[in-house]
């Protein structure tokens, strides 16, 4: 564990960075510091690894006050991921991720086949080994630093903005990739941001610090959405913090039902039967086809081309309420569409079923909160 | 009679080929000047700049430092050393080092500050000492810099190092100084036309050293 013990950061030119912070970092597992520009994120991440030295109060790591080691034996137990990723453009990419070992003292070839088992990891093409930084794309570039950072195995990763120069659809890839290998590694990730979202999807615990070194709250993700601490952080999560709080919720306890959902070859009975204003189609295998009114369906003449889309389904193991119900939004009938992992659907919920559930999930995490309390 | 006979009638006499005046023993003095005084430029201006450059201090010092050396005529400088010192090797290596110091001394400087702060940061980061920052993360991307300031100091100590036949010393010069005396002028043109090959020889060298020490990933080829 990092416990940050009321440390201040004073630079020389009177700039209070960091004021009075405690932080309690437990092992693996991810740590989000989240905040506006030059709120101190980057002077609190720079001091746990002595890039930046505290003027007041102590970090502990393990127990023990971090300037009691070697500065070099501690920056070697912790990976440090930066925002242009700072690969060395004169070494290839195994070379680069090779860096640390090869300091430790390992053989070219151990640090080398070390280097290429982080390359999968992180998900790069083998291929990539022995070009340059400068041929590698902004998203490689930042992959490379991460298996870079991850080389000596160090029980600490610290990252500051690692994803924020990459376009949105890189950054998530590289977000969900974090997850992968966070889930795999169990590494203590200490992690800065200024973007919330980002914060919410990838913190164990997120630590929401304020201009002037402040921590304005340090919650899990779930608890900052329904309980902000005060104006700031309520103002900082932005307006949409109830839809983006049904992340936290899963679907799998919706209430489906199958009775509008009839195959293509259905007899005039099955069409007419149930008492829906729409009816889910699907093919022979049970994957969905379309929406259709009753009344536009003719028994053994039904033409896949000419349904309503049903929409994006959501699977009620996996996805998230918000999930669920961004799907009934979505859908042209107001109903969502659950499917099974292969596809197949299991049933259908309408948007008014998805609302009673979030009631009672809300209600249910309040009465969480006040056992809490 | 123009320039071209004048070289074509120095290069076709045998006589130029041979002893201790002869073209070889010249042109080996010559680049024996050189490869000394830029040697000894080298070893002053290459560590100050590093270091400073990497620490980042100490460039205003250095400009002014390199103003005057640039200021300082060769010429004059090896005047006043060999009435202060006699003749010998050492007045004509004095101007030549002065000469040569200010460029290499400023292009390392400026080489070293220019590399990107975010991998020395990684570096540090990482736990990398200082003195390995320098030589494997900094010193590999500031190269190319690095070697067109030998370069030029390379350049300008072969066309300088012409003077050392002032203070009766060899090299190339003798046969432009002896050339301008005896109103010889094959010999005068002949011998300019050596210094501007070795030139170009020294081009085509750094070159070639770039090609081989500068690494793809710098080149970008
Ligand atoms: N070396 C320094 N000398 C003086 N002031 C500094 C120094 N580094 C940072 N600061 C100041 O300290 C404050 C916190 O800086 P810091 O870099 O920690 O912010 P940040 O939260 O990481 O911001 P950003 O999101 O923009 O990266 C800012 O006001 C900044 O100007
Ligand atoms: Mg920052």
């Amino acid at each position: 564990m990092i416990r940050i013990d009321s440390v201040t950061k004073r630079y020389p030119d009177g700039t209070v960075a960091v004021d009075r912070l405690s932080l309690e970092i437990p092992d693996r597992s991810i740590t989000v510091l989240v905040g506006p520009s030059g709120c101190g994120k980057t002077t609190t991440l720079r001091m746990i690894n002595r890039m930046v030295e505290p003027s007041e109060g102590t970090i502990l790591l393990d127990g023990e006050d971090i300037q009691r080691q070697p500065v070099t034996t501690l920056r070697r137990s912790m990976g440090y991921v930066i925002q242009n990723a700072g690969l060395f453009q004169h070494r290839t990419i195994v070379d680069n991720i090779a860096t640390v070992p090869r300091m430790l003292g390992w053989g070219k070839q151990k640090a080398r086949a070390r280097a290429a088992e982080l390359m999968e990891r992180v998900g790069l093409d083998a291929a990539l080994a022995k070009r340059y930084p400068y041929q590698l794309s902004g998203g490689q570039q930042q992959r490379v630093g991460v298996a870079r950072a991850l080389a000596a195995d160090p029980p600490v990763l610290l990252m500051d903005e690692p994803f924020s120069a990459v376009d949105p659809v890189v950054r998530k890839g590289l977000q969900d990739e974090l997850l992968r290998i966070q889930d795999e590694l169990g590494k203590t990730i200490v992690f800065v941001t200024h973007d919330i979202d980002e914060a919410i999807k990838l913190g164990t615990m997120v630590a929401v610090m304020r201009t002037g070194g402040h921590l304005a709250q340090y919650a899990p993700p779930a608890e900052l959405l329904s309980g902000p601490a005060d104006a700031f952080v309520e103002d900082f999560l932005g307006g949409d913090r109830g839809i983006r709080r049904l992340s936290f919720f899963p679907s799998a306890r919706l209430e489906l039902t199958s009775d509008p959902v009839i195959p293509l070859d259905a007899t005039a009975e099955q069409i007419a039967a149930p008492d829906a204003p729409y009816l889910l189609v699907t093919d022979a295998d049970g994957r969905p086809l379309g929406w259709s009114a009753p009344r536009d369906l003719v028994a053994g003449d039904i033409r896949p081309e000419r349904l309503l889309s049903h929409g994006r389904p959501f699977v009620p193991g996996t996805d998230s309420l918000r999930v669920a119900l961004d799907c009934a939004v979505l859908s042209p009938t107001g109903w969502a569409v659950a499917v099974d992992t292969g596809g197949r659907v299991t049933g259908v919920v309408s948007q008014a079923t998805i609302g009673e559930a979030i009631r009672s999930a809300h209600a249910a995490g309040r009465d969480d909160e006040k056992v809490a309390g | 009679m123009n320039v071209l006979n004048f070289v074509n009638a120095f290069f076709s006499d045998s006589a130029h080929w041979q002893g201790y005046d002869g073209i070889p023993a010249r042109l080996g003095e010559h680049v024996r000047y050189t490869l000394e005084a830029l040697a000894l430029a080298a070893a002053i201006g290459l560590p100050v700049g590093l270091v400073t450059g990497h620490y980042g201090r100490g460039g205003n010092a250095l400009s002014l430092v390199a103003t005057a050396g640039r200021a300082l005529p060769s010429f004059g400088l090896l005047v006043l050393m060999t009435t202060l010192l006699g003749f010998g090797m050492l007045p004509v290596m004095i101007p030549l080092v002065v000469l040569a110091v200010p460029p290499i001394l400023v292009t390392t400087y400026e080489a070293m500050r220019s590399v990107d702060p975010s991998p020395v940061d990684a570096a540090r980061g990482m736990g990398m000492h200082e003195s390995r920052i320098l030589f494997q993360v900094e010193l590999p991307v500031a190269l190319p810099l690095i070697l067109s300031g030998l370069r030029s100091a390379a350049i300008q100590i072969v066309s300088t190092a012409t003077i050392a036949a002032y203070v009766s010393l060899g090299g190339l010069g003798r046969y432009i100084v002896d050339g301008l005396y005896q109103r010889n002028y094959e010999k005068v043109v002949g011998g300019a036309t050596l210094v501007a090959v070795l030139a170009l020889v020294t081009l085509a060298l750094f070159w070639a050293a770039a090609r081989a020490a500068v690494s793809p990933g710098v080149r970008r080829s």
